[in-house]
């Protein structure tokens, strides 16, 4: 077993950073936590603290002033950690790519482990997309 | 001599629909004054706006906000309707109508639900939130998409609503009725939400004229602002309804006006529905060739407050210039009347109540004193602090 592999055997805990995005996949991130999807069942939870994630769940495009804090916050994050893009606009931009404020889709400012499309993705999708990253 | 502390909320941070900088300065645990920053959710829209065509700018603005990503879209078309002086067919008015009342019944819930989580009752959240799956079900049933509906275009609606539809949407609507009905009593007989937001994060009706804020916040303040009763678009003026209004302006008023909001929409898309019946199945678009040179204005009634839409055409399929003004942006500036004086334990819901389209969970925020580089509060901290005192209050009652 590697020390990748070791890490993350154990309940996942998650960290949400929502850029300049709609909201939409912010609240379809938050719908996994209450009744129907309850992802704590698996020992997921949604953590206060980027020091305490294993895994770190980027939404919405980038602007300038987003920038320079999610390099941060990757930064102080302990590794190794699973970086995931949800949503249109993490993956690419979306459709604020064109924007004069748009500093890059995630993967340009950090390293992105996985992608989940959709406008927003269903919850469905959110933990098919975390569970395909663990089996890889 | 009271020290004085900053505590900051943000920029990244669940009490606010957009990442922004609360700048709480307290003397002990009093808030003394209040600063915010914006800009962190900039996305340049209404630049986007007008490089796109009229039909591709509706996806455009339902992005706006995913919460209300009915009423940007809503108002767009009023204000299009308006400068092309279209008249829309009376099913489309009502799909409009129906579809706008469901996403307040899901916004609604939504509120409930977190404000529920800062004054420490978790129940309440999840509770709140189960509840609200059926409704995006039913959005998903009618549109494909849980939300962003895509459901508005000029001259009418991209899809119908069938009529062998309607009895599954009448029938999730009485388990919301149901299910608000039970929210209602654990409101509104709970003691101990009684005494946390009852007389907490009071606006008088002079603070909401001052400070023009709109929506739910202003009619819990007594002013009974409503476009969809002052200037009627789409199905309202077809329908029979009431805008509920409260006195007090507190916490509490909030929640009760936005509750009792839900059994008016619940009304208003029941008789939608009966109109529905009447009306030919397909007649729910006008087709638009162009729309010629001048402007308009539109709103509409976010669950937020009012939405507004202004639009200059030249002629070409795109506008010439596009300006947006969303409810929370003046409902935002009221903190500087709500939280001021408040201790920090009650300026949580106090933010909470006044913006409610806030999303996601704790994110970090640490203050640090400025001199002796000690760590004060964060985002976690604060609602542990709520919550503390709920349960101080359960102890003595």
């Amino acid at each position: 077993m590697g020390f990748k592999e070791f890490c993350f055997k154990k309940s996942l805990w998650l960290f949400h950073f929502g850029g300049a995005s709609c909201n939409n996949c912010d609240i379809e991130i938050l719908d996994c936590l209450t009744p129907r999807y309850d992802v704590e069942r698996f020992g997921m939870l949604l953590v206060g603290s980027i020091r305490h994630a294993d895994v770190l769940l980027v939404n919405g495009s980038i602007n300038q002033r987003d920038k320079s804090r999610l390099l941060e916050l990757y930064e102080q994050a302990p590794k190794p950690i699973v970086v995931v893009a949800i949503g249109a606009c993490g993956c690419t931009g979306g459709i604020f790519a064109e924007g004069n404020t748009f500093a890059g889709p995630v993967d340009k400012i950090i390293p992105v482990d996985a992608y989940i499309p959709g406008c927003p993705p269903k919850p469905e999708a959110i933990l098919a997309g975390i569970v395909k990253l663990l089996n890889k | 001599m009271v020290k004085k502390t900053l505590i900051p909320i943000g920029p990244y941070h669940p009490l606010q629909e957009e990442p922004e900088l609360f700048k709480l300065y307290c003397e002990g645990e009093i808030v003394k004054d209040i600063k915010w920053e914006t800009g962190y959710n900039h996305r340049g829209i209404e630049q986007l706006s007008e490089k796109k065509t009229f039909d591709q700018s509706f996806f455009l603005v339902e992005r706006i906000c995913g919460i209300c990503s009915t009423s940007h879209p809503f108002a767009f078309a009023n204000a299009l309707e308006e400068a092309g002086n279209i008249e829309i067919p009376n099913r489309a008015k009502y799909i409009r109508s129906i579809i706008g009342e469901l996403e307040r019944i899901h916004s609604h819930l939504l509120w409930v639900g977190l404000a529920g989580h800062f004054l420490g009752y978790n129940t309440v959240f999840m509770w709140a939130w189960k509840y609200r799956e059926p409704v995006l079900d039913l959005f998903e049933m009618i549109s494909g998409n849980r939300n962003s509906y895509a459901m508005f275009k000029v001259g009418g609606v991209r899809r119908d609503i069938e009529n062998n539809k309607i009895s599954e949407i009448v029938k999730v609507l009485d388990l919301v009725k149901r299910k608000t009905d039970m929210l209602v009593g654990a409101v509104m007989d709970d003691p101990v939400i009684h005494a946390r937001t009852k007389g907490v994060g009071i606006l008088t009706k002079q603070d909401i004229i001052d400070y023009a804020a709109v929506g739910p916040t202003a009619r819990a303040s007594g002013i009974a602002i409503d476009v969809r009763k002052d200037d009627p678009y789409a199905a309202y003026p077809l329908v029979n309804w009431k805008v509920i209004t409260a006195e007090k302006g507190d916490v509490f008023a909030k929640a009760e006006v936005r509750l009792l909001e839900m059994y008016e929409s619940i009304s208003i898309i029941e008789q939608c529905l009966e109109g529905l019946k009447k009306e030919k199945e397909g007649e729910i678009e006008v087709k638009v060739k162009d729309i010629a040179e001048g402007w308009g204005t539109g709103h509409a009634e976010a669950p937020r407050g009012e939405v507004f839409h202004y639009v200059l055409t030249d002629g070409s399929n795109s506008p010439a210039r596009h300006k947006i003004r969303a409810p929370s942006y003046t409902n935002i500036a009221t903190f500087k009347k709500s939280c001021i004086g408040q201790t920090v334990s009650d300026a949580t819901i106090s933010l909470a109540a006044v913006d409610p389209c806030y999303c996601c969970t704790e994110r970090m925020a640490v203050a640090y004193d400025h001199k002796t580089g000690k760590r004060i509060l964060n985002g976690k901290e604060l609602i542990a602090l709520s919550a503390e005192k709920t349960q101080n209050i359960k102890n003595q009652l």
